[in-house]
């Protein structure tokens, strides 16, 4: 059964610290800032993500306390306009869109595929360097008059605000091509780099999901380059496509807006589906239910995310005969998502579950993604969604599959494979109380706006009638809730890192590649690309935990785990 | 699944070999990642193999796929303004056939056969470079060179025209010449342009005669009109601006005026609600001077480029239809995107052409070569919808 | 849908006529490549010619249009190889303009749609500001 020809390097020592591994590789901060590995651009991606992301969550803190009195609490309107503004514009480009992809994605996907790199290595730390400078482009507009527009910058407000808009628009812009580029990349290595044995449906979820959202990164994201390009360029040269003074048609942004800003929100969410669908079978030691559907559902999600952009404009203007074909199309989104939610939930059936970190970020996003998505499925209802649109049920419904989608998996793929990345594991005990804080908080926080929402509290407000504050406070107080887990979070992880590398090849006990090799990983991965010859969820019976080292070993041979 | 390398004892550390050049697309890291280089006769054999490709088969299927995936992303970036163009066409087709008069087509079309030239030898340079023809393949790249900057002159030539006429995007936009005094109007349509002349000067004499403000000459309304229609866009706005005397040049001077046609004319541009009532307007006293009616070779160009009639911006004096400037700001902006994906072109080609003077490409490595020619063609496929679009519009 | 690289058992052994299929790629003979070129601009004259003649303004633009997609099919089928390629590129290529279709035909029936009253809007602001 166990492959003879197997690349396992390590044969059952407790770590790799004295061999030579990708982290130790190289020295100096050259070797890092000029590298051509995935894992190490993958590292610097998690780094500079995480990052944003506390900055995007500062934010966040800083609005929810503003909200926690109806009038002034500690900032200016037009501050509030501008913060949200960013908030939203840093978490969408610069954390969600490119975060599970980029970071885990390229740490984990040639390794998943028996790989020596990705395609295209240089186009890979080109794509990271463009995220960089669109990250300085936005920070610019931050530091100096920041965009106030909201992050989805209508136009004419965006063409004619006194607020400095270019500067974030253009580094919007630029991360598009640094979404496109990673999704180019993901797409041929997928294409062109499996091992032999490992057709379409010997590939690991995660991989599917990957390639699914690259197939949407290609294809939609230009478009949103040319929109905001075209409203910079009207914002400078007053060439009247979007101002309805210059001869422009306002809906037309918004058309062009939400072609792409659609599929982009299954950007976000659909490589957390893939992780979730690595995670489950690992730890319910059960091979996951339904592979094909959950493999094939990726694609229906990418594809159908193009038909539904209309749903973001039932109230802008839109014709009704528009409106009514995208409600109607929305609906059908939801079958896929439910196939997966279905099999994932067959997976666990009768399986033995291990409640490690990243099976409780699982169950977690099981729960508040659900949550989520059926609450779009209310919003794709057209007579619904004129009551609701605008309200802080739109916002409860995106927060949840964004945060309980898209960040709790990315929490749940980084504990998942911390350890292959990084040779350490990290506090048990404190990642479950991490995981459990940051669960209780999210549902703190969104879940009263929701009931906000349907009570008519408008989204984007910044004074609000004195009736809506108990339910605001709420969520002020699940919002720092959050914080803390967070915080906790970063602190235990980056504390791992001093220790010594303790990390067993395969500690979950995962048939994937990636856990055949060391911990971390070499920097060359595989010397020869295994050959495949079993699917990437079966024979976890032949799997068996050994306590010296702390991982999972193969019954016959004693080794790690084999292709 | 493409061949892969035979399984090759491991051996613990191995002495770097030379790192082969860099091109495009393809990874080498000087980092040690070529720890094959010298144990694996294929990579041996290929210098411009990457380390993580085992084939130059696979490596070179690898970047086809690479360029086609980001062909795709080109077209996806042009559609938006296709669809721009395409909504704006849909809803306000005299602001097209207006504009259309202003632009050369004879220049367009020397532009189009420029590029397709040059997408021949972009072509045949791949040939070239599959056949390890050297000297040829840097002939074809430096033909494909110079007719790209061919064609980028023509752009500037077509540019400088055009600035030269006033016919600027957005609210600069202010033509030197009036449509029906081009000579492509008046080639194709010469009782309407003399039938327009006529009305300009009926009016100059009307505005003349009555009391209070001073009359524009036709060929400063050009100029003086984009203030009051970037307000509203709407001339009964600016009529009622200057009931209120607040603009002293607004045209229009005859207040009472409602939008009209001539009489017994029909129109193709659309309808114009609850507005004929026949009154006392610049047209009707036209007709009434017993000249006769319009006939609809007079008339029928002018609505169709909404120079008169309900799509017109001044409903008094023959001038251009509202929202004129929309044809140059989409125009502008189409055919600049596309000139800089020409430059970025021409940026490209020339890296190759330095790499083809090192006899770099052969029949085992052309990769690049390949590439770059895809890109320029669809540059040409973009130059070959533009064209039609923008240039033929009848 | 997995792929099968092209043989690369002589990767050497690119030979000099025009249908060679054992190198890396197809290479395109001459002659079809100035052919087409040849019919290229051929459809050029054609279209530019075809101006002078007054099919109604959508008449005008469809022969235009067709016109230039026969020129398109012809770029990409030959020039750029496709033809003689995987035919998944092709599916790719076909997929980004059927998106472009969608992404055209959606905005623009819906701004048809939306388009009466906006007309409507204006007459009634003409109205009022006559009176």
């Amino acid at each position: 059964m166990a492959s003879p020809s197997t690349t396992a390097d390590v044969v059952a020592t407790p770590s790799s610290s004295d061999s030579d591994n990708y982290l130790t590789h190289d020295k100096g901060i050259a070797s890092w800032l000029l590298t051509l590995d995935h894992k190490r651009i993958g590292v610097m991606y998690l780094a500079s993500v995480l990052t944003a992301f506390a900055l995007g969550g500062t934010f966040a803190l800083i609005l929810r306390t503003e909200l926690l009195t109806p009038g002034k609490t500690i900032i200016e309107h037009d501050t509030y306009n501008q913060m949200f503004t960013m908030h939203g514009a840093i978490m969408v480009f610069l954390v969600i869109i490119p975060g599970i992809p980029a970071a885990l994605g390229n740490i984990a996907l040639p390794l998943q595929l028996g790989a020596k790199d990705v395609a295209f290595p240089k186009l890979n730390l080109a794509s990271y360097y463009l995220w960089v400078l669109g990250a300085v482009c936005m920070l610019t507009s931050l530091v100096t008059s920041a965009a106030d527009t909201g992050w989805t910058f209508y136009a004419p407000y965006s063409t004619t605000t006194q607020t400095n808009v270019i500067p974030a628009a253009m580094g919007a812009f630029i991360l598009g091509f640094s979404s496109i580029f990673t999704g180019l990349n993901f797409i041929v290595t997928i294409h062109k780099l499996r091992p032999p044995g490992m057709g379409w449906f010997r590939m690991p979820l995660f991989t599917w999901a990957l390639y699914s959202t690259a197939l949407i990164q290609v294809l939609a994201t230009p478009v949103i380059g040319i929109t905001l390009l075209m409203m910079m360029v009207e914002r400078t040269l007053h060439i009247g496509i979007f101002d309805p003074t210059l001869g422009g048609d306002p809906v037309l942004f918004q058309h062009f807006f939400w072609f792409y800003s659609h599929p982009a929100v299954y950007i976000m969410v659909v490589p957390g589906f893939g992780v979730i669908g690595d995670i489950i079978p690992v730890f319910s030691r059960k091979r996951i239910f339904g592979y094909k559907f959950i493999a094939v559902s990726s694609l229906a999600i990418a594809f159908l995310g193009f038909l539904v952009w209309g749903h973001h404009m039932f109230v802008a203007g839109q014709s009704l005969l528009a409106g009514s074909i995208f409600s109607a199309i929305t609906f059908l989104i939801a079958i896929p998502t439910a196939i997966k939610v279905f099999n994932w939930i067959t997976t666990m059936y009768k399986g033995r579950i291990h409640l490690d970190t990243p099976m409780l970020y699982a169950l977690a996003f099981l729960w508040v993604f659900t949550i989520g998505g059926l609450t779009g499925v209310f919003l794709a209802v057209m007579s619904v969604d004129v009551h609701l649109h605008d309200t802080y049920f739109v916002v409860a419904h995106f927060h949840y599959v964004m945060m309980g989608g898209a960040i709790t998996a990315l929490l749940g793929g980084i504990h998942y494979w911390w350890p292959k990345a990084f040779g350490r594991m990290y506090n048990e005990k404190l990642g479950r109380i991490g995981a459990v804080t940051v669960f209780v908080g999210l549902n703190v926080t969104f879940f009263p706006q929701f009931i906000l929402g349907s009570r008519g509290m408008p989204r984007r407000y910044y004074n609000y009638l004195p009736e809506f504050q108990p339910l605001h406070q709420l969520s002020t107080f699940g919002a720092y809730m959050l914080g803390v887990g967070f915080l906790m979070t970063a602190v235990y992880l980056i504390q791992s890192l001093r220790k010594k590398p303790d990390a067993p090849a395969n500690p979950w006990g995962s048939r994937t590649l990636e856990w055949t090799i060391s911990s971390p990983p070499p920097y060359y991965n595989f010397h020869t690309p295994p050959t495949v010859t079993r699917g990437p969820y079966d024979d976890y019976e032949d799997l068996v935990y050994d306590p010296k080292i702390k991982g999972y070993v193969e019954k016959k041979s004693g080794r790690a785990a084999s292709a | 699944m493409s061949d892969r390398a035979p399984e090759v004892a491991e051996t613990p550390k191995s002495s770097s070999a030379p790192p082969p050049a860099a091109d495009h697309g393809h990874a080498h890291d000087d980092h040690g990642h070529d720890d094959h280089g010298d144990h694996d006769p294929i990579h041996a054999a290929n210098p411009h193999l990457a380390h993580h490709f085992d084939t130059p088969q696979q490596q070179f299927d690898a970047g086809k796929l690479g360029i086609w995936l980001f062909l795709l992303t080109e077209v996806l970036f042009f559609a938006g303004l296709f669809c721009a163009y395409t909504v704006y066409r849909a809803m306000r087709p005299e602001v097209f056939v207006y504009a259309h008069y202003f632009l050369d087509t004879r220049l367009g079309a020397i532009n189009t056969c420029v590029l397709l030239v040059s997408s021949l030898t972009a072509a045949w340079a791949v040939r070239n470079a599959q056949l390890g023809q050297h000297a040829l393949l840097k002939l074809n790249i430096v033909i494909t060179i110079c007719c790209a900057f061919g064609f980028l002159g023509i752009k500037y030539v077509e540019y400088h025209h055009k600035f030269e006429d006033g016919l600027l995007p957005g609210p600069r936009f202010a033509p030197t010449e009036q449509v029906w005094e081009l000579p492509s109007f008046k080639a194709k349509h010469p009782e309407a342009a003399e039938y327009a002349e006529r009305l300009v000067k009926r009016a100059e004499k009307l505005e003349g005669s009555k009391q209070g403000a001073a009359v524009p000459a036709p060929a400063v309304l050009g100029g003086a009109a984009p203030t009051s229609s970037t307000v509203a866009g709407n001339p009964p706005a600016a009529a009622s601006a200057a009931a209120t005397g607040s603009a002293p040049l607004a045209p229009g001077a005859v207040v009472e005026a409602k939008p009209e046609l001539p009489h017994g004319t029909t129109t193709s541009a659309g309808t114009s609600p609850a507005e004929t009532a026949p009154e006392k307007t610049l047209l009707s006293e036209t007709t009434q001077n017993g000249e006769g009616r319009p006939t609809l070779e007079q008339v029928e160009p002018l609505i169709a480029a909404g120079v008169i009639g309900p799509k017109a911006e001044n409903r008094d004096v023959p001038s251009r239809p509202r929202n004129a400037h929309v044809f140059f700001s989409v125009y502008f902006f189409m055919t600049g995107l596309h000139g800089i994906h020409v430059a970025v072109g021409i940026g490209v080609w020339i890296w190759m052409l330095l790499k083809a003077m090192k006899n770099e490409f052969g029949p085992n490595y052309f990769g690049p070569i390949d590439y770059t020619a895809l890109y320029w063609h669809l540059v040409d496929l973009i130059w070959i919808y533009l064209f039609p679009l923008l240039y033929l519009i009848h | 849908m997995s792929e099968h690289a092209h043989s690369s058992a002589h990767p050497e052994a690119a030979h000099g006529d025009g249908h060679d299929d054992h190198g890396l790629a197809h290479t395109t003979p001459v002659w079809l490549l100035v052919s087409i070129l040849g019919l290229l601009l051929l459809l050029t004259v054609l279209t530019v010619s075809v101006t002078s003649f007054d099919l109604g303004s959508e008449g005008n633009l469809v022969v235009a249009m067709v016109i230039a997609t026969v020129k398109a099919a012809l770029v990409v089928t030959f020039f750029m190889h496709l033809l003689w390629d995987k035919k998944f590129h092709l599916i790719l290529f076909l997929t980004s303009v059927l998106f472009v279709m969608l992404f055209l035909s959606m905005t623009t029936t819906d701004r048809g749609e939306y388009d009466k009253d906006v007309e409507a809007f204006r007459a009634a602001q003409a109205q009022l500001n006559r009176k």
